[in-house]
């Protein structure tokens, strides 16, 4: 085996009383691809971060190429060869595409050398098949383009070693192989590349050897991802055995919400074009779709969010008439957002009220227009036990919780109510894999007590798990619905470009 | 009405509208490189007062106009530097610690100049810059004594507009300032201080600032009074937004303000004496309203504006 490209020894780094990284090594080859694995909080991103220069670790030391560096900014790292493509992209979206690329680069006599960074871009773009239009400004990039970007900005720094933090998150199926071919062809030509993710099958088709972080300490490597299996990877982030949930058969009742040609305006985002769809009680519904398809605008209507220009919606066999949250959670549907922290609750105010906030109204929490702090605490205090969420007490600033505790603290809230339909849009994107089969678990049980649930997500692996059936969206239409039976990773990827599903 | 129109279209008339420009156009170049680098500077109206003080103060003192400026622009460098360290290096809030400063600055104006010159009846003067025709140029029929026969702040402040479209457009200097006021996060995980471009910016804004302030007081009305620049800090702040945060649509911004301006001056004059002349006064100010209403419905600012910067927060 080649001399390390790159090496961590006993690396600490605490925050306060938490030990983020605990003696943690790890070494990269060159041309060797790393998979980082771990759960949520393990210590993946503290550790990057400390090797690109954003935290100062307590301990330990970094080599490159056999020599210690100090890597204090990401300036130092960047000087260090060290690449890295943040799960938020850092691009600037009104700025051109080159503009973002010469950003941090000392010009030519006092002026941007665009030439040389255009002959640059086309460079790298032919070497690894990541071509870019240089003069589009970032917003009009899909968000496939815009991670292409942050991979051909990190190249054109000249790194050797190239981070990505889950990037595959972001993907659609088609754009993830891309992405892997490029990733090969970069570790082909003698680049190292750590790769973070907590998607197994993904690490085993692309890694060529893997640390596992559990609590901020190795837990485990492993040499042939290839060959090792997913369970077996899992129990080594995890710590204990993980079984998928299993989804007894279908006994679908009543239908609790339709839509009949549900068609938007282009407000924001895509518009729906002719929507309908049933959702009978007792099963789960999954909308599957390339980000960006018109999945948003759909979750919007029929969580009374936003009124449809045409089209008639049901919940509970009754008609849908004002569209307003309020009207819509009165009849019995209860959603989960999309984004926890911007629409799902209110991250300055104390989780108890935004646990409460959809019913703040209701008589349970207020009377004559007095909030009732006792009942509303009490309640907080009575969901935080019952799903297990861990803070400090209800009192606490929404925004300290962790992703998988805020969506628990979501699912909480709706639940509370026992809703006849439930809306979520991606439900377990960003949790680990224990808050994800908790979460999986709740919409099981509901499925199970007559609830009807509607599964927005981008993960199809998800959502064949989860649902009974699979409708794709494209273009804000809904090109074809298959059983889960029938549905494979392969078929549904090839309708999300639009392909009808009966052909 | 025709005695008006004969009135507006003469060279005079278009020699006002770029005198009246110039402190306007160095004043929002100064508060869009402020911006643009995500920095809202609300001291701007006290940051030019003061500037306006010194640079008079220095004048007068020393005998040397040039002084005076290089007074006036370093007193605009020092104000900004104060609103960075306010704003940037501590992240306080940008619309309190602007308006802060616009109220020190202001006070501290008046308390010199009292200091300095004590309460005389009439205030005292200097004699101011003289225009300078620029050879050639200056005979081309109309243009020529409308532009190029101007003071020498004026053709400074004619230049600074494609130099500043230069730095910000075509400099990597330029280009971090863009950065920074888009996605600082970018900018720093691409090494860029944000912390310096930011500062360096808003530095740089309050030159231009002081410059302002010296061309008010050395160059339009040879004298510092307290109401030397009666808000027109405040309208360069509206007409950044109006130009978008385009060096080219700013300085844009400021000449169709200045038009204005210069309108309601002469149609003062002109004898519509039946109207009370507060309401030309007020026509400037009602054209920047409307053109904000409109214009500013599309208008996008730079992202990061506002938001202080810290690096190890999530």
């Amino acid at each position: 085996m080649p001399a390390p490209l790159i090496e961590m020894r006993g690396i600490t780094k605490s925050f306060g009383a938490v030990k983020a990284n605990e003696a943690v090594d790890l070494s990269v080859a060159p041309g060797e691809i790393l998979g980082l694995l771990g759960e949520n909080g393990a210590g993946k991103t503290t550790l990057m971060n400390v090797l690109f220069g954003a935290y100062a670790p307590d301990a330990g030391e970094i080599l490159i190429q056999g020599k210690p560096v100090r890597i204090t900014s990401s300036a130092d790292a960047l000087a260090a060869g060290i690449g890295m493509v943040h799960q938020h992209f850092h691009l600037a979206p009104r700025l051109t595409v080159l503009e973002n690329l010469l950003i941090g680069i000392p010009g030519k006599t006092g002026r941007i050398d665009r030439a040389g960074g255009l002959a640059r871009l086309a460079e790298i773009g032919r070497q690894h098949g990541l071509a870019l239009d240089p003069d589009l400004p970032v917003s009009a990039l899909s968000v496939g383009e815009q991670q292409r970007l942050e991979i051909v900005k990190a190249l054109f720094r000249g790194a050797r070693l190239l981070i990505l933090d889950e990037p595959t998150a972001v993907l659609a199926p088609s754009e993830v192989d891309g992405l892997f071919s490029a990733l090969r062809s970069m570790a082909a030509q003698g680049l190292g590349i750590i790769f973070i993710s907590h998607k197994l099958n993904e690490v085993r088709a692309l890694t060529h050897r893997c640390t596992v972080l559990r609590h901020g300490r190795v837990a485990g490597r492993v040499d042939d991802p290839a060959n090792t299996t997913s369970s077996a990877m899992a129990q080594l982030m995890c710590g204990h055995e993980i079984v998928p949930p299993a989804r007894g058969p279908s006994a679908p009742g009543v239908a609790v919400l339709t839509l009949e040609g549900i068609s938007t305006s282009h407000h924001s985002g895509t518009a729906l074009r002719d929507i309908s769809l049933v959702v009978r009680a007792g099963e789960i519904l999954g909308i599957a779709g390339v980000s960006g398809n018109g999945q948003r605008a759909l979750a919007e209507v029929i969580s009374g969010v936003r009124a449809p220009d045409a089209g008639r919606m049901t919940i509970a066999g009754q008609k849908v008439s004002r569209f307003s949250p309020r009207e819509v959670q009165a009849l019995g549907l209860g959603r989960i957002p999309e984004d926890r922290m911007t629409t799902g609750l209110v991250t300055n105010l104390p989780l108890a009220d935004s646990m409460v906030l959809p019913r703040i109204g209701t008589a349970a929490f207020s009377s004559k227009g007095l909030l009732k702090p006792d009942a509303i605490r009490a309640f907080a205090e009575e969901q935080i036990k019952a799903y297990d969420i861990r803070c400090p007490g209800p009192m606490t600033r929404a925004g300290a919780l962790s992703g998988g505790n805020l969506q628990k603290a979501l699912l909480a809230r709706e639940l509370a109510f026992d809703p006849k339909v439930l809306v979520v849009s991606q439900p377990t994107r960003g949790l680990d894999i224990g808050a994800a089969r908790f979460i999986h678990e709740k919409f099981l049980d509901m499925r199970t007590k007559g609830c009807g649930i509607v599964v927005i997500g981008e993960d199809l692996e998800e959502l064949l798990v989860l649902c009974d059936r699979i409708a794709v969206m494209y273009e804000g239409r809904i090109v074809g619905t298959l059983d889960s039976a029938d549905a494979t990773i392969a078929r549904l990827g090839l309708m999300m470009t639009g392909a009808e599903g009966h052909s | 009405m025709s005695a008006v129109f004969e009135q507006i279209f003469q060279v005079g008339f278009l020699a006002a509208i770029i005198r009246i420009a110039t402190p306007l156009a160095f004043a929002t170049l100064g508060e869009m490189f402020s911006e643009r680098a995500g920095v809202l500077n609300l001291g701007i109206e006290g940051i030019m007062l003061l500037s306006a003080m010194t640079g008079f103060t220095a004048a007068s003192l020393s005998g040397s106009l040039w002084l005076g400026v290089l007074a006036a622009v370093l007193t605009g460098m020092l104000m900004g530097a104060l609103h960075a360290l306010f704003t940037v290096v501590l992240g306080l809030s940008q619309h309190v610690c602007g308006i802060g400063v616009t109220l020190f600055s202001s006070g501290l104006a008046y308390f010199l100049y009292r200091l300095i010159f004590g309460q005389q009846s009439v205030p005292p003067n200097i004699k101011g810059f003289q225009t300078l025709p620029i050879p050639i140029l200056s005979d081309i029929p109309v243009l020529g004594p409308a532009v190029f026969n101007q003071f020498a702040l004026v053709y400074m402040a004619i230049l600074a507009i494609p130099v500043a479209a230069f730095v910000l457009y075509r400099t990597p200097w330029g280009l971090s300032v863009r950065m920074v006021g888009e996605n600082p996060r970018a900018a720093d995980s691409a090494g860029v201080s944000v912390i310096a471009t930011r500062f360096q910016a808003v530095i740089l804004g309050g030159a231009l600032m002081g410059l302002a302030g010296a061309f008010l007081s050395m160059a339009q009305f040879n004298a510092f009074t307290f109401g030397v620049v009666s808000g027109r800090g405040w309208v360069a702040i509206a007409l950044v937004v109006f130009g978008r945060w385009d060096p080219w649509r700013s300085a844009g911004a400021a000449l169709l303000f200045a038009f204005v301006d210069a309108l309601q001056l002469r149609m003062q004059a002109s004898g519509l004496g039946h109207i009370p002349y507060e309401a030309f006064l007020m026509l400037p100010f009602i054209f920047t309203i409307v053109a904000m209403a409109v214009m500013s419905r599309n208008a996008v600012a730079p992202s990061a504006l506002l938001k202080p910067f810290r690096r190890e927060e999530r």
